[in-house]
């Protein structure tokens, strides 16, 4: 190897040489959280290869509860040594923020994903088949609907343990994505949670058309989302010259004097921000659900299998806020005046097209997807409230609204007739004179989504609005409350098919669960509670939490 | 610390209720005496909190506070004035009334007893589970010094009114069991969506309040008398448009509860297609939450927009005191022929609250008591009247006294309180309310008055119709009241003698607390126009 500067050939020539080489420096205990996670699905992938069919499922509920488990306690750990607060930084060579809002909701996002385990893994709501338990997921995703192949794959009792690994990665993306502390590394996320997601909602065991249907969906929209935020990635650095959040942040502001010699005929072009702006904040709207990019929701909270949309619903809408927060807050703070009178109107159409289209819902997980398009309205009022109570009001509210929603959707999986879950709302009639508590639970929810005061709901959409008043939003807050009076009416409305309508003889029966999925409906409905009436603690954790690194 | 003495009188009956749901399916008898030993137990806390309060002493008695929510600058404040005090002894005397009359108005029909799904369906302990758990919402209500505390409550209530409304409906009236289920369900709904877009609308001067505060004194707060403060040093100064703003989104949600017209249309379906005591609970107790927080929150809180806006109020309260009794003379119906006079008392106590002078407001608070205690006693006859016949039409009856003379009595004494006869309670209120109306609106009181004449016709005529003249066929055998029917009807009888003769213990609570509130809206009396003495004779001059 030569140390001198020569000509090879008229391509190529000698590297300068490397005085060192750095090996990149990694805080490897700050990405604890995220490395266990995906370590454990390494793991599970492992497991799925060798171990024989029968253990695979005990395996991999263990590994999966474990590795969550402990993923959660790292976070906590890290909060408790400070890394929440003072001692927040970036890590991973500028990749990864560590900081509060980071730490909180990947901490929310474990514990989503712990209860949804619990739901994953349930098998005693169907009843056998052929002497074999069966969980909500296709015996062979690969498997023709209807075909040969899947009656074969039925009768040998397959069960499909790859959702537990699936799952994982998926955490694992979402654990990045409210962290991503430069645009490759959101991108990069995005689809690391995305893919898998996209999978699981083709599983599902009853009305295979359907779920393939909406996975289609799913990753055609989703696939044209991440173009959409790919470009506008391409677009920031063709204005920043960088694509850490830092870096274009300090062009915004003009702080910057050095100027990238690759980019310098774009660099500081408003037009590039703008639209490179815009393009990735659709990305993550398409994400969160808001309208205009709405659409995909109702097909696929439908079609999924109910133990996915009550994940997805929960913890993509949890990482998915975490990363928009991050790129406004961050990034985007100088441009406050020109994405916030666009947001406004984002803002105000979700939450009236959700509360207003939910009203003429009459599948039951189609209400809830609409519902959820309503609260990703109320959860914007608060995200561009841009003070520090917004920050916290939205992490708050995320997590109250995370375990209502993972509740209700557990309660959903509950109710079956012949044909699988009975989603169908002219089914649950009078299903509180058949199963009062299953009812009550629901109403619980039902009344929490609504945001009676005494649940968490109210809490957190006290919270927002709270925030959007300070931040000079009042018009916000008005149509919220408008907003929330029309959504009332339909959450009622099931509430008043269930309890003052006679039951159908040929109804659906309430499937007696394990002690899995009732341990996920009874920690929905405890936090829902316990969020509702004394959530001091949690909005002092979001508080204390509010403070992102740059 | 002292003895958190609300805190316990509004705790005994939601930790009763829980008890009382707990309760397996099979002891529904034993649920029913825990829920009414509660709910007795309740008003004797309930005295202790009367006879503990001075009226000569501070404003707020009995206060606790406690930090709760510091986020949203909430706290846990409780105390009491006058007022409140009053109204948490109505609320907690009404209660074993409205429990001993509802006795068997939840009982699973015997064929469905030995039913496999009667196992779990428990709908005797849920009944006498929720009107206590309203029961502990009322009086944490009547109890709040902090707005949010009070938000909170004022909303929840709603959930347990919602399901009493729609689960235990009479089926006196419907040509079938699923007629009669789905005219209930429409009234609990109708019930739910009005009170809780009041509500929301409140919701949002709720959060609007806050951001005033929050922006003018650094930290967003609640408390009554942080923003009584705050006010007397200047350091709160609400411009005048937010005010009007906050003080009608307040407003508004209280007009739906009192109910104020044209908010009104949801009492008659919801007290109509509910059983007589739950009827008796949403007008005796829960709508005198309404009325009570326009006393406390709308002139407490916006008092410049309180004089602002009163005298389209007022217009509204006559129209109330006027159109609910013209509607209730062409009722056909028992049960929303009251509803329809609850609507007109509720004219007559806004009315009172809102002259601005201390007879008027004095009035309007004895108004909210009697009231309660005269439609109690007025409909939960009437609901053992129809629970004999199985209609609420007045046209099925007739003659009644004949065979019922004891029914017919206490049914009368109730007719002739609600159009307030003197010598019984009602009367005293109505008369301060038109006095205090008329020193200072003297068109309005006068007008008003003709809300008396309408009431004396509405009662007598359906007295005259159903109990008077000769007997209906089929009531021949109508049994007089029972035992515990007359333990329902007698005392409630006797309080309104009582009060009508001896209103003293009542007024000498009200008074100070009125004198308070009047000065919170820095009003005082109007001189009178007639020279009263001669030295005034001689000023005139």
């Amino acid at each position: 190897m030569s140390h001198v500067a020569t000509v090879h050939s008229l391509w190529t020539i000698s590297a300068d040489a490397p005085a060192a080489i750095l090996a990149p420096d990694i805080e490897y205990m700050q990405l604890l959280p995220v490395l266990i996670v995906i370590g454990a699905a390494v793991v599970g992938i492992m497991l799925e290869a060798f171990l024989p069919r029968r253990a695979r499922y005990y395996a991999q509920v263990m590994l999966t509860l474990v590795a969550l488990a402990a993923s959660f306690a790292a976070v906590v750990g890290l909060a408790a040594s400070g890394h929440a607060t003072e001692k927040a930084q970036i890590a991973g060579m500028g990749a990864l923020a560590v900081d509060g809002p980071a730490l909180f909701l990947q901490g929310t996002i474990a514990l989503v994903a712990i209860v949804s385990v619990l739901t994953f893994a349930e098998r005693r709501l169907d009843p056998a088949a052929h002497g074999n338990r069966v969980d909500s997921f296709a015996a062979q995703g690969a498997a023709t609907p209807g075909g040969v192949a899947e009656q074969q794959a039925v009768k040998a009792g397959f069960t499909t343990t790859e959702v537990f690994p699936i799952l994982l990665f998926a955490v694992a993306g979402m654990l990045v994505f409210p962290a991503a502390n430069d645009l490759l590394t959101l991108f990069i996320a995005l689809e690391v949670f995305s893919l898998p997601l996209y999978v699981l909602c083709a599983l599902a065991r009853r009305q295979r058309l359907l779920s393939q249907e909406a996975a289609l969906k799913y990753f055609l929209l989703g696939a044209f989302s991440s173009a959409f935020l790919l470009f506008g990635v391409a677009l920031l650095y063709g204005y920043a010259g960088t694509v850490t959040y830092g870096g274009i942040a300090e062009v915004v502001s003009g702080d910057l004097q050095r100027v990238d010699p690759a980019v310098a005929a774009t660099m500081g072009n408003d037009a590039l921000l703008l639209i490179g702006g815009a393009l990735v904040i659709m990305g993550l709207l398409f994400k969160v659900g808001a309208v205009p990019f709405h659409m995909w929701t109702p097909d696929v909270y439908q079609g999924a299998p109910t133990p996915v949309t009550g994940f997805m619903a929960a913890a993509t809408k949890v990482a998915a806020f975490g990363a928009l927060l991050r790129l406004l807050y961050v990034v985007l703070p100088g441009l406050r005046w020109d994405w916030r009178p666009v947001m406004w109107g984002v803002v105000i159409v979700t939450m009236l097209v959700g509360a207003i289209v939910a009203v003429t819902q009459t599948d039951v997980k189609r209400l809830l997807a609409y519902s959820s398009v309503a609260h990703a309205g109320f959860i914007l009022a608060g995200v561009i409230a841009t003070t520090p109570s917004g920050i916290s009001s939205v992490l708050f509210y995320l997590l109250a609204y995370s375990f209502v929603t993972l509740g209700a959707f557990a309660v959903v999986t509950l109710v079956r007739d012949a044909g699988g879950e009975a989603t169908h709302l002219s089914k649950w009639v009078g299903l509180g004179r058949r199963s009062p508590l299953v009812a009550a639970v629901f109403a619980v929810f039902l009344l929490a989504f609504a945001g009676i005061p005494l649940t968490s709901g109210f809490a957190g959409k006290f919270a927002v609005f709270k925030a959007a008043a300070e931040g000079g939003a009042g018009t916000l807050v008005v149509v919220g409350v408008a907003a929330s009076a029309i959504a009332a009416f339909f959450y009622i409305r099931v509430i008043v098919l269930m309890f003052w309508n006679e039951p159908k003889p040929e109804g659906p029966t309430v499937a007696v669960p394990s002690a899995l999925t009732s341990t996920a409906i009874a920690i929905g409905v405890v936090v829902t509670v316990v969020l509702g009436v004394a959530p001091q603690y949690f909005l002092d954790l979001a508080g204390q939490a509010g403070v992102f690194v740059r | 610390m002292s003895f958190p003495l609300l805190t316990v009188t509004a705790a005994l009956p939601a930790v009763g209720a829980i008890a009382t749901a707990a309760v397996p399916a099979a002891g529904r008898v034993a649920a029913k005496w825990l829920a009414l030993a509660v709910s007795l137990a309740t008003l004797v806390l309930a005295g202790v909190v009367f006879a503990r309060f001075d009226p000569g002493g501070d404003r707020y008695q009995l206060t606790e506070s406690h930090a709760w929510i510091a986020d949203f600058g909430v706290r846990y404040e409780l105390g009491v004035d006058g007022i409140g005090a009053a109204l948490i002894g109505l609320t907690a005397l009404l209660i074993p009334f409205i429990v001993l009359a509802g006795w068997r108005d939840a009982d699973v029909p015997d064929a469905e007893a030995g039913d496999t799904r009667g196992r779990r369906w428990r709908p005797t302990q849920g009944f006498f589970a929720l009107i206590l758990m309203v029961e502990a919402m009322v009086i944490i209500s009547f109890a709040a010094t902090d707005v949010f505390l009070f938000y909170i409550f004022f909303e929840a209530m709603l959930i347990p009114m919602y399901f009493l409304i729609g689960g235990f409906g009479d089926r006196a009236h419907a040509s079938s069991e699923d007629e009669a289920a789905k005219q209930r369900s429409y009234a609990a709904v109708k019930f739910l969506l009005y009170n809780l877009a009041g509500g929301l609308i409140m919701l949002a001067a709720v959060v609007g309040l806050y951001a005033a505060t929050a922006d003018q004194l650094g930290e967003g707060t609640f408390s009554l008398a942080r923003i009584a403060e705050a006010r007397a040093s200047g350091e709160l100064e609400l411009a005048t448009n937010t005010e009007r703003l906050l003080f009608l989104g307040f407003f508004l949600a209280f007009a739906v509860k009192a109910p104020l017209w044209p908010l009104h249309t949801w009492l008659p379906n919801a007290m109509g297609e509910s059983t007589a005591p739950v009827a008796v609970l949403i007008t005796a107790v829960v709508d005198k939450v309404g009325t009570f927080a326009m006393l406390r929150f709308c002139l407490g809180l916006f008092p410049e927009a309180s004089s602002w806006a009163t005298p389209v109020i007022l217009v509204l309260a006559v129209i109330s005191v006027i159109y609910g009794a013209l509607l209730a003379i062409a009722q056909r119906d028992i049960k929303r022929l009251i509803a329809y006079a609850s609507i007109s008392h509720f004219g007559f106590i806004v009315m009172g609250i809102f002259a601005m002078t201390s007879q008027g407001q004095s009035g309007a608070t004895l108004y909210m008591v009697n009231h309660g205690i005269s439609t109690a006693a007025l409909l939960l006859v009437a609901g053992f009247l129809i629970s004999r016949r199985g209609s609420r039409l007045i046209a099925d009856y007739g003659g009644v006294q004949k065979v019922a003379p004891v029914l017919a009595g206490t049914f009368l004494v109730g007719g002739l309180a609600t159009l307030s006869l003197p010598g019984l309670a009602p009367f005293v209120s109505e008369f301060l309310v038109l006095v205090g109306t008329f020193s200072r609106y003297p068109v309005i009181g006068i007008v008003a008055t003709l809300g008396i004449v309408l009431a004396a016709l509405y009662v007598l005529v359906l007295y005259q119709r159903t109990m008077t003249g000769p007997l209906k066929a089929g009531l021949e055998k109508m049994p007089d009241l029972r035992l515990r029917e007359l333990a329902v009807a007698g005392p409630l009888i006797a309080l309104l003698l009582f009060l009508g003769f001896y209103p003293k213990p009542l007024t000498d609570v009200v008074n100070p607390a009125v004198e308070h509130t009047l000065s919170d809206v820095e009003k005082t009396d109007p001189k009178p126009d007639v020279p009263v003495t001669a030295h005034d004779a001689e000023a005139a001059k």
